[in-house]
């Protein structure tokens, strides 16, 4: 009992952080109608821009755990953000009246560019940061005990505060009634008085935030990164958006509880060997079932 | 001097370094994972070679001639592995290679120097299979995994006394090798695994497996892999509060594993089966004070490269630079190197295994312990 007890915590926050950076893809998605793949190594980046902040942070003589969390997340954010900004500017904003596989085949480009440019500049080694918050909550279940790490406990925590706030920025507040009016129709939009150029940064850089919170909270929590990071954890993600509906926000904090608690689980209850087979052969499956995904909308083409 | 005869004599000694270029023309290979994730392995084996070479040239080079070392990056990928060889005996036209360094980049990469009759030398692929596939041309100056498996199952089975063993692979030619190794001696010895399960290279999360391993009760975990997972695993491990003993491969040896556990506290303990420290050779003794002095600490796989440079060159010297000669002649004579004396058998591999048992200590070192 409580080793299931133990997977469903294990899968809970590992579903959070692919529901962030899933975040990134189905923003993008649902706003311009193409896959951001170099969205993986914006991450991979934030998390290298962590560990520069902890370092600066270190450098200048602040050891309080408070100030250095809240300073690392702000520098990193702030950072990873302005790289959004920027790859939107070169990689696609020039291509915004050409095919969708132009600017898909500028997305790739753009991936590699990001792994390429760090593996020169900061080497191709592993690198690491320091344990910063150990400790954990512990629950005895039966013989056995269910515990929660504080830093696991602090990824939930801000996964959820994200994913609230952002929830809350799409639906309620003018930035977000003309994120939802450019993904109607991006054209009637425009006519309307929206600056959609600007609109399609937002979320480029909204998406590059999302992927910095959790850049910066999976380094910290698992101390190591390199150059490939983003790779896998970014088609994890992916996987993640399609799955909860590509385009639908909920949908992306929903596929990635459901891609997390279905490895965590599969992994620890029957074989980890076969998880990654177990979690895509359930995305094909339901593909099969609802082709847009669970809470994804059919797509309509406008005529 | 005046202004003219300086002219003169640079000039003379600009031909003279023109010349020596010109007759630098044995060339040896160095491959392995330059970049990627496993870049710290590469540097090892170019560090040692680089080494050996210039001592090598400094001493008046192979009969009279110098060696050229050529950079061949396989990143660790079978595939580019291949591509990186075929360019060594197409276009470099080295006569030898040191390398590689995963043991999943030296079997295809091995076929294409035995098709050109070139000879190779690896520092590091531990594979069984690598010099069990018998083509002629392919030598080791390491141990075979079953060898080293070996070593750590009867540590387990004698010292530890362990009776819980999970064993962790990450699915890899070298990872899942190791395990596989040490597996089979292991049950030989009457301990059948509580668990037996691969993990996925890059990423970042075992958490699950961990949990795992905690509700098999596992008193010893064996991972056959490299650092980059073993770190964020034993982390993990301990972070979940199990106080079972890790133990691994040569595949950690690497100040990096360190840094990706994240803190030496968590690798306080961790046991590592590796060949017996160069500094129990003589001959080494100075040649890791030189590398000292030029700032460079050698660890791991560094000295094995060194060896295997001069093994490659005791081989293509005393065979007037025929490396299909020099291969038939090594199965039959010794090399004195920097690691004491290697003698080859048949198949290429060491006639003498020196693996020992390692652990690494709460300062992010590691010391032979028996």
């Amino acid at each position: 009992m409580d080793i299931v007890l133990q997977q469903l915590v294990n899968g809970l926050t590992l579903g959070s952080v692919y529901g962030l950076i899933a975040i990134g893809y189905t923003m993008v998605y649902g706003i311009i109608g193409m896959i951001n793949f170099a969205h993986g190594d914006v991450y991979m980046v934030s998390a290298y821009i962590t560990a520069i902040a902890l370092a600066l942070l270190t450098f200048f003589g602040i050891e309080s755990f408070p100030i250095i969390i809240v300073g690392t997340l702000f520098l990193t954010v702030a950072v990873t953000g302005a790289y959004g900004w920027v790859i939107e500017r070169i990689a696609y904003r020039p291509l915004r009246s050409s095919s969708r596989l132009s600017v898909l085949i500028s997305a790739i480009g753009m991936s590699l560019i990001l792994q390429n440019y760090v593996q020169l500049s900061q080497g191709a080694n592993q690198q690491g940061v320091p344990t910063l918050l150990t400790g954990a909550i512990r629950f005895s279940v039966g013989d056995g005990f269910v515990q929660i790490t504080y830093m696991k406990l602090l990824i939930l925590f801000v996964s959820i505060l994200g994913m609230g706030v952002l929830t809350y920025v799409i639906h309620k507040t003018k930035l977000g009634r003309m994120c939802r009016a450019t993904q109607q129709d991006r054209k009637m939009a425009s006519i309307l008085g929206i600056d959609t150029d600007k609109v399609i940064s937002t979320v480029f850089v909204i998406g590059a935030v999302m992927a910095a919170l959790a850049g910066v909270l999976v380094t910290l929590d698992y101390g190591a990164f390199d150059f490939y990071v983003g790779f896998i954890i970014g088609i994890k993600a992916f996987t993640a958006a399609v799955l909860g509906g590509i385009g639908s926000l909920p949908g992306a904090m929903l596929g990635g509880l459901i891609l997390g608690l279905s490895e965590a689980l599969f992994a620890g209850l029957i074989s980890s060997d076969y998880k990654d087979v177990f979690s895509f052969s359930l995305l094909v499956l339901i593909l099969v079932i609802r082709p847009s995904g669970l809470l994804g909308k059919p797509e309509v083409e406008k005529v | 001097m005046s202004n003219a005869v300086v002219r003169k004599t640079l000039i003379s000694l600009a031909v003279a370094g023109a010349v020596t270029l010109a007759q630098a023309d044995v060339v040896i290979g160095v491959a392995g994972p330059h970049t990627g994730a496993y870049a710290a392995f590469g540097e090892q084996l170019w560090k040692g070679a680089e080494k050996a070479a210039q001592d090598i040239n400094a001493a008046g080079g192979v009969n009279g001639e110098m060696i050229k070392l050529v950079k061949a990056d396989d990143a660790c990928e079978p595939k580019q592995a291949v591509s990186v060889a075929n360019r060594l005996v197409d276009s470099d036209g080295a006569l030898a290679v040191i390398g590689h360094f995963c043991s999943s980049s030296s079997m295809p990469a091995s076929r294409i120097y035995d098709e050109a009759g070139v000879l190779m030398v690896t520092p590091a692929s531990t594979a069984p299979l690598l010099t069990d596939n018998g083509l002629p041309g392919v030598f080791r100056v390491c141990g075979r995994d079953d060898q080293q498996g070996d070593v750590a199952a009867s540590y387990i089975v004698d010292k530890l006394g362990a009776k819980r063993v999970a064993i962790i692979h990450d699915k890899d030619t070298y990872g899942k090798g190791l395990a596989d190794a040490m597996k089979t001696t292991l049950n030989a010895y009457g301990v059948k695994e509580v668990m037996y399960e691969g993990l996925t290279r890059g990423e970042k999360d075992f958490n699950s497996l961990i949990t795992k391993i905690r509700s098999v009760d596992a008193d010893v975990v064996y991972f056959g892999g490299l650092h980059s997972e073993a770190g964020p695993l034993v982390r993990q491990l301990r972070e979940q509060g199990s106080k079972a003993i890790f133990m691994s491969g040569d595949g950690i040896v690497s100040d990096e594993f360190v840094a990706v556990s994240g803190s030496p506290e968590y690798v306080d303990g961790v046991l590592m089966t590796f060949g017996a420290p160069p500094t129990s050779y003589p001959s080494g003794k100075q040649i890791i004070q030189e590398f000292r002095d030029s700032g460079y600490e050698p660890e791991g796989y560094t000295l094995y490269s060194y060896t295997a440079m001069q093994v490659a060159v005791a081989a293509l010297a005393n065979n007037n630079l025929d490396p299909i000669k020099g291969a038939e002649w090594l199965k039959s004579n010794s090399v004195d190197t920097v690691m004491g004396v290697k003698d080859f058998d048949e198949k290429g591999d060491l006639t003498v295994s020196d693996y020992v048992m390692y652990e690494w200590d709460a300062q992010g070192k590691y010391h032979q312990i028996n």
